[in-house]
């Protein structure tokens, strides 16, 4: 007789997601439930102890126009580096598929970037973009102050923007150039013995065809650009001047870790999990749409 | 058979017992000291904890620099929330109200009395002592690496205008300002307007005119202080410098603009900055060859009476929790840093004054002060025991002060960019400030700064 071990499928399914949903509930629900707890208390930082003050900290927080501020700039950044990032990578991906001389050698040199650590990366252009001793020097050498970073809020915006742009357009580049290179050649071979120009070819074909490409990049820039820019602000412009690239992610960091007001930096983050879901709801609801999926 | 193999057996339990015994007997106690000095100033603390461990047997002091004082002070918050947290760490000036209401030090005060060691607390210099003591004067923390701010000025260039002596009052500054600039040099003066000036350009011009940063005697009397600064002598301050820098006789230099203040004095670019001195020591490993300059104490505005300026730098902090070995350890290794010889080794080193009388008496008579390059740093005990403190000059004591500090930063640059007029600025660096305070306040509901 066939000895066999049976178990009710509904176990065995519990069984091995176990090290899954264990590791999910260490690393994601167990923090969150922390700092969801952390927002409605005032923590001592040493831990003597935390008062209950309910939702008083998200009513202090949306009561200061200073918040309102890092959230416009947030948004700001994140539509300027996210069409910058991706409408560069884009172009490039589009030349470097079309096979010109030395393609090869343009993929590798331009996914390298991503490679590059934040702060490294930020410390190369802040050395760039510094008004006295960087590239930006012959500007102000012909028009002096146009540049100053120091100062005006635009600038030090443009510097972080170019920085976390930079860094993502390696990142961006190589979803494009392998969604372009899984077009069939014969579609565009096809097109272009019908008289179609470079430019029709890319409209027509190519670009419906690489859609989810696209939305899957746009919603993965956009949520990196809420949540990985804080390393290129800390290093850049540690928020100024005048707060004009305080981040909602760097004033969580800042009034966390340097202020050590973790309650009011837990409500914050509670506040940057929900607009992120938000967004991310509506990119598939609204945008997926106009996807075509083949 | 069996008696022999016992007989052996026992020699050899004997011999191993011995064995683990001994160097129990002699292994030193070991305890941690979690620093936020980095650089060049991370090897001196090195080279001060080597000397500790070679000057007895007993114990063994294990030093780590965290990279910079934020770093220092929120790691061994982690690792005080974890339980493992090091025995002496390093907290900023600012960090001092907070710590005082953590609940999580061993005051030093007591740990010397209880392990032996009788150190004359009057001995510090008062402007130092009173910082990091109670309202009763029970010293919380021990002081460690002290500064204050000091004016830097290049005596080649004075030279040019006709002047051998640093400008004593604003007004004279403002006139040697003009000259400079009339003499040819594009910057007469050097500023920055980041966070960590708000030390120089608030709280020590605040300290020298006897004007307070906030009520409550700058927060030693109560959590409920608020800052003032909007209704002071600061206000003018701000709005002289604001019109200086639109005059071009300031210059704003920072790290962040290709070049910080202090490289902009030392290369000759700029001719006076207002800056710790800490930094006397940079100054002249990398000024520009044959440069003559010197430094003064801070300007103040005609008419006033000059009182001490404020304590800058770190203390060091014992931290409750620990075994009663540690806390020996800990006793000694503090008792060490008080000896006038690791204070001359230290300020050598670093360009920090000497915290005790005794200490700086020592320096003193040893000639150190006599000749360059640290000829000079006298000038900082000059100002840090200008007068008696007052319960304004004691020091500032307020919650949550980085965040004011940056607040100072970010309104100072919303002035300087033309964002906002300097009294608006400044009222709003007020009610930004209050809230900080407010929420300080509400976090320690009930309990009192001791």
């Amino acid at each position: 007789m066939e000895k066999r071990t049976t178990f009710s499928k509904w176990s065995v399914g519990i069984l091995f997601a176990v090290p899954q949903l264990l590791l999910i509930f260490t690393f994601f629900y167990w923090p969150a439930g922390q700092a969801i707890f952390w927002s409605l208390t005032l923590q001592q930082p040493w831990g003597g102890g935390n008062i209950w003050v309910g939702l008083d900290n998200f009513k202090s927080i949306l009561a200061n126009p200073d918040y309102w501020n890092s959230v416009t700039i947030s948004i700001i950044f994140a539509a300027i580096s996210t069409s910058l990032s991706m409408g560069v990578a884009l172009v490039l991906a589009a030349l470097t598929d079309r096979q010109l001389r030395g393609s090869k050698f343009y993929s590798v040199v331009l996914i390298w970037p991503y490679g590059i650590a934040a702060p490294a990366s930020a410390m190369a252009f802040r050395f760039i973009l510094a008004p006295e001793a960087g590239f930006m020097s012959i500007v102000n050498h012909y028009w002096p102050g146009l540049w100053d970073p120091g100062l005006n809020g635009a600038d030090a915006m443009a510097t972080i923007i170019a920085a976390f742009s930079w860094k993502y357009i390696g990142y961006s580049f190589i979803f494009f150039l392998a969604a372009f290179q899984a077009i069939p050649r014969s579609l565009i071979e096809a097109a272009a013995m019908d008289g179609s120009g470079v430019i029709r070819r890319f409209w027509d074909i190519q670009f419906p065809l690489i859609t989810p490409t696209i939305f899957f990049l746009l919603v993965i820039n956009i949520t990196e650009s809420f949540q990985d820019s804080f390393g290129i602000v800390d290093i850049m412009t540690a928020g100024g001047p005048h707060n004009s690239t305080n981040l909602m992610v760097y004033k969580i960091y800042s009034d966390g870790f340097k202020g050590l007001d973790f309650s009011g930096a837990a409500a914050q983050s509670i506040i940057l999990m929900l607009l992120i879901i938000v967004l991310t709801i509506f990119q598939f609801r609204f945008i997926e749409r106009r996807v075509h999926y083949r | 058979m069996s008696k022999f193999y016992n007989c052996i057996s026992a020699a050899a339990a004997g011999v191993v017992s011995l064995a683990l015994a001994l160097p129990a007997a002699a292994a030193p106690i070991k305890f941690d000291f979690w620093f936020g000095l980095s650089g060049d100033l991370e090897r001196v603390v090195q080279t001060m904890c080597t000397n500790f461990n070679n000057s007895q047997t007993d114990y063994q002091v294990v030093c780590t620099s965290q990279g910079n004082y934020d770093a220092a002070l929120q790691n061994t918050i982690a690792a005080f929330r974890a339980g493992k947290q090091p025995a002496i760490v390093q907290v900023y000036d600012v960090g001092t109200a907070t710590m005082m209401l953590s609940g999580a030090y061993y005051p030093v005060g007591k740990l010397m009395s209880e392990n032996g060691y009788k150190i004359d607390w009057n001995d510090y210099f008062p402007g130092i002592a009173r910082y990091y003591a109670t309202s009763k004067g029970e010293l919380l923390s021990f002081p460690f690496n002290s500064s204050t701010a000091l004016l830097y000025w290049n005596k080649d260039a004075f030279a040019k205008i006709g002047k051998t002596a640093a400008p004593k009052t604003w007004e004279e500054a403002a006139d040697d300002m003009k000259a400079l600039k009339g003499a040819g040099y594009d910057c007469p003066m050097a500023i920055n307007i980041s966070a960590n000036e708000s030390w120089q350009l608030m709280e020590q011009f605040s300290a020298i005119h006897n004007e307070p940063v906030a009520t409550q005697n700058n927060g030693y009397d109560g959590l409920d202080a608020r800052l003032t600064v909007n209704k002071t002598k600061f206000v003018k301050y701000v709005t002289d410098l604001k019109s200086w820098y639109d005059a071009g006789l300031i210059k704003i230099k920072s790290k962040d603009l290709g070049q910080d203040m202090v490289q902009a004095f030392a290369s000759g670019d700029c001719q006076m900055i207002m800056t710790s001195v800490g930094d006397h020591g940079t100054v002249g490993k990398t000024q520009k060859a044959g440069m003559n300059w010197d430094v003064a104490e801070l300007p103040v505005y005609a008419g006033t009476e000059r009182k001490n300026s404020l304590v800058g730098g770190a203390s060091l902090w014992v931290l409750s929790g620990k075994s009663a070995d540690e806390y020996k350890g800990a006793a000694a290794f503090l008792n060490f840093i008080h000896d006038p010889k690791t204070a001359l080794f230290w300020s050598t080193n670093t360009g920090y004054i000497p915290v005790t009388k005794s200490g700086f008496d020592f320096m003193k008579s040893s000639g150190f002060y006599d000749k360059a390059p640290y000829k000079g740093r006298e000038v900082a005990i000059a100002s840090l025991t200008a007068s008696e403190p007052t319960p304004i000059t004691r020091g500032v004591r307020l919650g949550n002060f980085t965040q004011i500090r940056a607040e100072f930063g970010n309104q100072m640059q919303a002035i300087f960019a033309n964002k906002v007029s300097v009294q608006e600025g400044i009222d709003n660096l007020v009610k930004n400030g209050n809230a900080v305070l407010e929420r300080f306040e509400a976090t320690y509901k009930g309990k009192q700064l001791p």
